[in-house]
């Protein structure tokens, strides 16, 4: 003891201290925490996770920087969880092709299984919404529609018009249509909020609700009948007034040029 | 046959022959009780001068008659009810939710009644032609100088048509309750409580106690489809009895004078042209209608004052208000406890009448003119630089309001961004018309130019003549006599001097301040700004000649 005591003020004694102060805390850490997660990574789970964050390095990492943890260019990817990759790679918006207001759709660039991938790596950087299964976004009850309908009125017409044709946010951004969106896709927009569209977690709109929105979705601008011909853009009274001036009163004049042309000619006759 | 016998059994001898026909005998008999003959006499020969912009007011007339035949077959089926209903009908995707019975009598007209959705569109779509028609014949009228005496009472009728038109589309736009026509009478409600003061009260006394309650629908329905339509029809049977009283304009040409109309006679020329194009324009609306749909309520769900759909507009006609409210600032003052919300206030209260100006604005050219004759030759749009500007004037500020009402389609159509269309509307209402204002007087000095030079020199005929010395020249040939009169038929004014500074007796004048504007506007109309002075009898005599270097 007494020769460690007549070191005590030696110049690098703090320094030891601290090295065994911190092996002794990194070890009861290491003997008491939760190691559930780590035991529950199956080998298929670490495999798309490797081969995920392969993709990652590619093709986002110049934006998300290469553990997702953001950069100027693009933001965090920790907890935003596999659904999101899902929605933003699998409806093409994801890799943007360049920075703007906002990312618009287009043909996606990676296969489903990458997709799948990506989502597996990105929901390993911290828990966020789960791609959701088919019966989850699929509605069963006959009156879904229905009731899909009043809460896609309350809560989402607004911005992407009554029959989901889209519409105009500010500085050039936009709502866009919801016209041949997989339901996949439109259950994981209200599940995670993707660009300037607020998110809908199941604790403000159960599964039910956001199946039903997807039900009249899917219904009124997919499969809606258009009994009064064509719907013009379903975009309301401003392409209405067009057509009507165009192919309405347009013709009218036209026709009326035609009969004050071809007149009796008294003269002629 | 004696007297005393005639007395006895043919006291009324007609002093006219026997009829020939049952025909001739029922002609007879209504002439004797409605005097048909000499109202036919005076007027079945009448004289319409012919040319395909005075046929837009019979556009009008005739889609006025089809809305009207299409509005009492709707009656017939609609329910002017707030009350509340379920709806279990033949449109699946509503079955189950709450709506009013106005809403669900429009699905029933839409999907139950026999023909009934083709009939709402014939109707809707014969609305939106409607007042297209009445616009364009009003710009017409305009730009051809026809307000000017005597028909300025009659273009303050054809001016309350059309404002009437506007309301009465509005208030059909907003009857069958659904999410579009309640965000409709949301917006209206908005633009009532912003009147000063007493908006609150009237706004309460209309919708009968809090936006929306019960009453709104029956109350609006009784306006639409009794009081507008009538005030209407009213107007517009004066609107065409003026229009036979004053005979119809004719454009200038050899033959036609102020006191004369050359044209076809309304039997049998125009009432087979007449009828025909009713039917003509009847197929177009009816074409229209089964092709395109037109406000699908079913789409648009039951009216929530909770829920809001994009693309929430007015029909084009009252779009120039929607515009209004999209770009103006939300500024509002607040003081002794009341808010004057000008947001609101400017531009759907004092706007309008900058809009309302072209109605009063035959009286403002009377008076700068001082013209008190009839006129009957229309002007060409060209030689009345100042008034054809005004009008394009006018019609640029309506278009850049109603661009700023459907900006957010302008902003996804076009991908820009919604705020520059905004700030554009803004500063464009202000300086658009200007410019047009400007561009198109200078157009019309150029038509006008070409005009006296083609009177002067004629036509260019294209070929091309190499001179002894080797100088190409193109030929050009003479107009027409007809051509000549036609091209300077019109008359010019000369602006109005200011009187002499004194006055007969060495005193000076006292020179009013009205007096002073209309000078001022007097040489800006017809001074040497304002017209290219037509050629003379004299010029063209001397050009034409031999003496001239042509």
């Amino acid at each position: 003891m007494k020769k460690l005591s007549a070191r005590r003020r030696h110049p690098l004694a703090a320094l030891v201290v601290l090295l065994f102060a911190l092996v002794a805390s990194g070890g009861l850490y290491a003997a008491f925490a939760p190691a559930e997660k780590a035991q529950a990574d199956s080998s298929a789970q670490s495999l798309a996770i490797d081969e995920g964050k392969r993709l990652f390095a590619v093709g986002c990492s110049s934006c998300h920087g290469l553990n997702g943890q953001g950069t100027t260019m693009g933001p965090s990817l920790v907890g935003v969880g596999s659904a999101a990759v899902d929605f933003q790679v699998g409806t093409g918006r994801m890799p943007a092709q360049q920075p703007g207001a906002q990312v618009p759709r287009k043909q996606p660039i990676y296969s489903q299984p990458e997709i799948d991938q990506l989502a597996a790596f990105v929901a390993s950087l911290g828990p966020g919404p789960v791609t959701p299964t088919k019966d989850q976004y699929t509605a069963t009850e006959t009156d879904a529609i229905a009731k899909g309908g009043e809460l896609f009125r309350t809560n989402c017409s607004q911005c992407h018009n009554f029959a989901g044709a889209g519409g105009a946010l500010t500085q050039g951004k936009y709502a866009p249509s919801l016209e041949n969106v997989d339901p996949k896709h439109i259950y994981e927009a209200m599940q995670t909020g993707p660009q300037n569209m607020p998110s809908f977690p199941d604790s403000t709109m159960p599964e039910k609700q956001k199946q039903e929105i997807v039900a009249f979705v899917r219904y009124q601008a997919n499969e809606a009948p258009n009994p009064g011909g064509l719907s013009l853009g379903s975009l309301g009274p401003v392409t209405e007034g067009l057509f009507g001036w165009i192919f309405g009163l347009g013709v009218l004049i036209a026709i009326a040029i035609w009969v004050a042309a071809h007149t009796t000619k008294a003269k002629k006759s | 046959m004696s007297s005393s016998a005639s007395a006895k059994t043919a006291a009324p001898a007609s002093t006219r022959a026997k009829p020939a026909n049952k025909a001739e005998a029922a002609a007879d008999y209504l002439d004797g009780r409605l005097g048909i003959y000499s109202l036919a006499k005076s007027n079945l020969r009448k004289i319409f001068p012919d040319h395909w912009s005075f046929m837009l007011g019979e556009i009008c007339l005739y889609t006025f008659i089809i809305i009207i035949l299409t509005g009492v077959y709707l009656t017939l089926f609609f329910k002017p009810s707030m009350g509340e209903v379920v709806y279990n009908g033949s449109y699946a995707p509503l079955n189950g939710i709450r709506m009013s019975e106005a809403y669900a009598s429009t699905l029933n007209i839409s999907f139950e009644v026999r023909g009934g959705l083709l009939i709402r569109q014939i109707h809707h779509w014969a609305a939106i032609v409607f007042v297209a028609a009445m616009f364009v014949h009003m710009m017409r009228v305009f730009f051809t100088g026809a307000f000017r005496k005597p028909r300025e009472i009659n273009w303050i009728f054809g001016f309350l048509l059309l404002f009437l038109g506007f309301f009465d589309g509005f208030l059909g736009y907003s009857l069958p309750d659904d999410l579009l026509s309640g965000t409709g009478i949301r917006f209206m409600e908005g633009a009532i409580l912003a009147v000063p003061l007493v908006g609150t009260y009237i706004a309460m006394f209309l919708f009968g106690g809090q936006f929306p309650g019960t009453d709104i629908v029956p109350r609006f329905f009784t306006i639409h489809v009794l009081l507008i339509p009538g005030v209407m029809l009213g107007l517009l049977v004066a609107h065409l009895i003026l229009v036979f009283y004053h005979k119809h304009t004719q454009w200038a040409g050899p033959g036609r004078t102020e006191k004369n109309v050359v044209g076809m006679p309304l039997m049998p020329v125009y009432m087979a042209k007449a009828g025909g194009f009713f039917f003509l324009v009847f197929g177009i609306i009816a074409a229209m209608s089964a092709i395109a749909s037109v406000n699908p309520v079913w789409a648009y769900g039951p009216y929530r004052p909770d829920q809001v759909s994009t693309d929430a507009q007015p029909d084009w006609y009252m779009g120039f208000a929607e515009g209004l409210i999209r770009v103006m600032p939300g500024w509002e003052i607040r003081a002794w406890g009341h808010t004057l919300n000008l947001g609101v206030f400017i531009p759907l209260m004092l706007f309008p009448l900058v809009l309302l100006m072209i109605a009063v604005y035959p009286f403002i050219e009377a008076w700068i003119t001082g013209d008190k004759r009839e006129h009957h030759i229309l002007d060409r749009p060209r030689n009345a630089p100042v008034r054809t500007a005004l009008g394009a004037a006018w019609i640029s500020l309506y278009l850049v309001l109603l661009s700023g009402g459907g900006n957010d389609l302008i902003a996804t159509h076009f991908h820009l961004s919604l705020n520059d269309i905004t700030y554009f509307v803004r500063v464009g209402s202000f300086v658009v018309p200007v410019i047009v204002y400007f561009v198109t007087k200078r157009w019309c000095l150029g038509l006008q130019r070409r005009d006296k030079d083609k009177v002067l020199h004629g036509r260019e005929t294209g070929v091309i003549k190499r001179l002894p010395h080797g100088e190409f020249i193109e030929v050009h040939a003479q107009l027409p006599q007809d051509k000549l009169h036609t091209l300077t038929a019109h008359e010019q004014y000369e602006p109005v001097e200011l009187p002499a500074e004194v006055d007969e007796n060495g005193v000076a004048r006292k020179v009013g301040l009205m007096t002073k504007t209309r000078a001022k506007l007097s040489e800006g109309y017809f001074g040497e700004h304002g017209q290219i002075p037509k050629p003379t009898a004299e010029e063209h005599q001397e050009i034409t000649s031999g003496h001239g270097h042509h």
